[in-house]
């Protein structure tokens, strides 16, 4: 057994982590940088005055909620590959996808409840940015949900499992940040309204 | 189970040994070979720097010969030379943006970094290729479709962008502002999106494939400080450009959608727009949060360059290594810090305008230590001037004088006279475009042996240094005087103000020194070009230097490493060690081989190089 390891492993890397599951976390912080800048912008240009309030829709508690849920569905499906219960993982898997298109839906709920209340996408700043913050996070959430079509492939394919798990485990982490991302942004705007 | 599993990891590591045949179209065109990519970035940077040279020229004309008539540009012009064969004053300004985004962008950004960290890191860190070859293949004909679009927008009825390089709102912002800011600004923004798409994948994959795949016994502290400088250069491009992209997209609904961001109480011919509540600050905030970093992003690559090629002709190591290190470390976590002293004139609180001098003025220390060290690298040195190093001694003269006139920008006091002036233009264009130009020109000379498997022609090379070197100082020392005198920059006239009559002459110098430079670059020019192809043949070790990328055979395949890749065993900058039988021991060559010239702790760690071949898995443990 150890000789094998000797034969086929090159020793001594100074650092081993895999380089996609690293590429994928710079990824993550560049989106960071991208929604640091909005929300910076954000609290700058509230400063200068001129600001319209308005309160958020109370529909985003709920799909706060559906968010977080998906999330505690992604990490089942995760734990399950790691486990090799494949039948848990495609259930769980199709249940993020299934909140996911369910929090995108909500948001426009968000979005119509929002135009009710007088708040457009042109007109004061104030608006324009709670549009920017929720439109842009919704782009990010779909190349997430797309990402979680490719893992539901790949696992009915088989190719996804406790030896071969980096797929799933970085699809994972990109669902969590997403659904972290959109716990800052709302705590942000309800914070900073 | 466990081996296959093993072998799992192996392939992620180094792909295969890329040993198939491939077809032209994989080889050259959509190759993933990180020498290839590196060769298509030097290659349409040295193109962007070839428009950008030139476009300089036809501006500094105008500015230097104001009565001449340009009838003679007509047939490349066409329309925009007037009736009277003048230059089209918006034409003018469209120059002189095109000018700085291209330079600045094209040439030293994605020239300089994506030339010099694609072919470097995996050589000198001893990897088959970068991380992942796709993404850098997509990074690089991402810049690739920007460079079209920006091209295409030089050829459009209504010019191109024309608002500066900075594309300051409301300017920027409204088509009626000037017939720049129509179709030209637009495709401006894409272009730049796009630029922004292939600089992010090309950064996260220099970060991940240094920190990841460096070859066994290359730590942090053996690496070659180029690819200490790419790894900062790339940190620096992944956390400011984000911050553009968010510029960028608020501009571009500013534009196309009527969101008031940046737009506020804007009357045109008497109408009043309906945009209210922007805030116009609020984007030089934005941009500056990465142009500020940018410039960082465009020197950090040439100081780099120009640390090896110092340290490797003076024949000496690099004077204060860690210190080196620290410095850029510095650089890199100052320039976060410093981007308001861009915005003086703003109207900004005087207090934070003078929290922001203080910030501005601590990045002149880590800048001087770095001057120091070059200086004290070449002190007594058995120095070497091949091209590359008269270059790179060019680089760290231009930083010097352009640093000290950085001390007075960073002032906000003298800001206020200096703002806007030629002072600014003379201190950016030798701080920063003549040193990075410098350093990677520095660069092309010193690697072109490895790049093409030829040496450059070194006569040809001294001529061209000279020929800048000169050149550069007689176009931007001048500009100095010009710029204390008050002169704005950007406007399209001096003759037009009484005021700044007397300094004809003075500006006429200016264009002849800037037309010998531009001249000189194409003796650069037809050097790279034949040596391509009829150049002598290289030697294995042209500059004697230690790094791992001349233990490669002199035409690296794909793969770079024919056999096993070679393990580091000390750091890069051995050279001239006292009791060694040559003056440099490349980082390959154990302790164990070179008994003549260890210290007493390098003959210690003798006993760990045995161990190091032999028991694969402890020392692997042992290392995490």
């Amino acid at each position: 057994m150890v000789r094998d390891l000797q034969i086929v492993e090159e020793p001594g890397r100074p650092v081993s982590m895999e380089p996609k599951k690293f590429a994928l976390w710079l990824f993550i912080v560049t989106i960071v940088m991208l929604f640091a800048a909005f929300t910076s912008a954000y609290i700058v240009r509230q400063a200068e005055g001129n600001w319209l309030d308005f309160s958020l829709p109370s529909i985003f508690y709920w799909n706060t909620g559906i968010l977080l849920l998906s999330s505690v569905t992604m990490q089942w499906a995760y734990n399950s590959a790691k486990r090799d219960d494949l039948k848990n993982v495609k259930t769980a898997i199709f249940l993020s996808i299934v909140l996911g298109i369910g929090f995108l839906v909500g948001q426009i709920f968000g979005w119509d409840m929002l135009v009710d209340d007088g708040v457009f996408f042109v007109g004061n700043p104030s608006g324009s940015f709670m549009y920017i913050f929720t439109g842009l996070h919704g782009v990010h959430l779909i190349s997430g949900i797309i990402f979680i079509i490719i893992v539901l492939i790949a696992t009915i394919k088989y190719k996804v499992h406790s030896k071969n798990i980096l797929l799933i485990e970085m699809c994972n982490t990109y669902w969590h940040f997403l659904d972290a991302l959109w716990v800052y942004l709302f705590v942000f705007l309800l914070l900073n309204r | 189970m466990a081996t296959a599993d093993i072998h799992i990891a192996e392939d992620i590591h180094h792909g295969d040994h890329h040993d198939q045949q491939q077809s032209f179209v994989t080889k050259y065109i959509f190759s993933q070979d990180h020498k290839t990519i590196a060769k298509q970035f030097l290659i349409t940077g040295i193109f962007w720097a070839l428009m950008g040279g030139l476009m300089s020229l036809v501006f500094r004309l105008q500015l230097g010969f104001p009565e001449a008539t340009l009838e003679w540009l007509r047939p490349i012009f066409g329309g925009w030379i007037t009736e009277s064969g003048k230059l089209d004053p918006e034409f003018y300004l469209a120059m002189v943006t095109m000018h700085g985004t291209i330079m600045i962008f094209f040439v030293l950004t994605a020239g300089l970094s994506g030339t010099f960290s694609n072919f470097l890191i995996p050589l000198q860190i001893g990897a088959r290729d970068m991380a992942s070859g796709f993404m850098n293949m997509l990074s690089y004909w991402f810049f690739f479709l920007s460079s079209v679009v920006m091209f295409i927008s030089l050829f459009i009825e209504t010019g191109p962008a024309s608002g500066g390089w900075v594309i300051y709102p409301p300017l920027s912002a409204l088509p009626q502002a000037m017939s720049g800011s129509g179709l030209g600004m637009t495709m401006w923004l894409i272009a730049m999106v796009f630029f922004i798409v292939s600089t992010m994948l090309g950064g996260i994959n220099y970060i991940t494939t240094i920190i990841n795949l460096r070859t066994r016994g290359m730590s942090f502290t053996r690496l070659p400080l180029t690819i200490w400088a790419f790894l900062l250069t790339a940190t620096l491009a992944l956390l400011s450009f984000p911050v553009l992209v968010a510029a960028v997209l608020l501009l571009i609904f500013d534009r196309s959608f009527g969101t008031s961001f940046y737009l506020s109480d804007i009357y045109i011919g008497g109408e009043a727009l309906p945009n209210s509540g922007g805030s116009p600050i609020l984007f030089q905030h934005l941009f500056w949060f990465l142009g500020h970093p940018e410039v960082y992003i465009v020197i950090l690559p040439a100081l780099g360059i120009t640390s090896e090629i110092i340290s490797t002709n003076s024949r000496k190591p690099i004077f204060g290594y860690m210190a080196m290190i620290g410095s850029l470390i510095a650089i890199t976590l100052l320039s976060f810090v410093v981007w308001a002293h861009h915005m003086f004139v703003t109207g900004m609180n005087p207090f934070l305008g003078s929290v922001f001098v203080l910030l501005t003025f601590i990045i002149a220390v880590p800048s001087a230590v770095k001057v120091f060290n070059y200086l004290t690298t070449l002190w007594r040195g058995n120095i070497i001037f091949t091209p590359a190093m008269l270059f790179s001694i060019g680089l760290v003269s231009f930083f010097i004088t352009g640093g000290v006139t950085g001390l007075f920008l960073g002032n906000a006091a003298l800001d206020i006279q200096l703002h806007d002036t030629y002072f600014v233009v003379a201190h950016f264009h030798i701080v920063m475009g003549s040193a990075a130009f410098f350093g990677m020109v520095a660069g092309v000379y010193h690697w072109f042996p490895k790049m093409f498997g030829r040496m450059m022609d070194a006569r040809l090379g001294y001529i061209h240094f000279w020929m800048s070197f000169v050149g550069i100082y007689s176009v931007f020392f001048p500009m100095h005087y010009i710029g204390i005198a008050g002169f704005p920059r950007r406007y399209y006239s001096f003759t037009n103000f009484d005021a700044f009559n007397s300094y004809t002459d003075l500006n006429a110098l200016i264009t002849i020194a800037a037309f010998i430079t531009m001249a000189a670059q194409f003796i650069f020019l037809f050097n790279f070009f034949y040596s391509i192809f009829r150049g002598r043949k290289a030697p294995q070790n042209p500059w004697r230097s230690n790094t791992l990328e001349w233990t490669a055979p002199i035409n690296p395949e794909h793969g770079n490493w024919p056999g096993e890749i070679p393990t580091v065993y000390r750091w890069p900058y051995d050279y001239s060690k006292p009791g060694a039988k040559e003056d440099f021991i490349p980082q390959n060559i154990p302790f164990s081989e070179t008994s003549e010239s260890n210290l007493p702790n390098e003959t210690e760690s003798i006993k760990l190089e045995g161990f190091d071949k032999k028991d694969a898995i402890v020392v692997d443990d042992t290392e995490e």
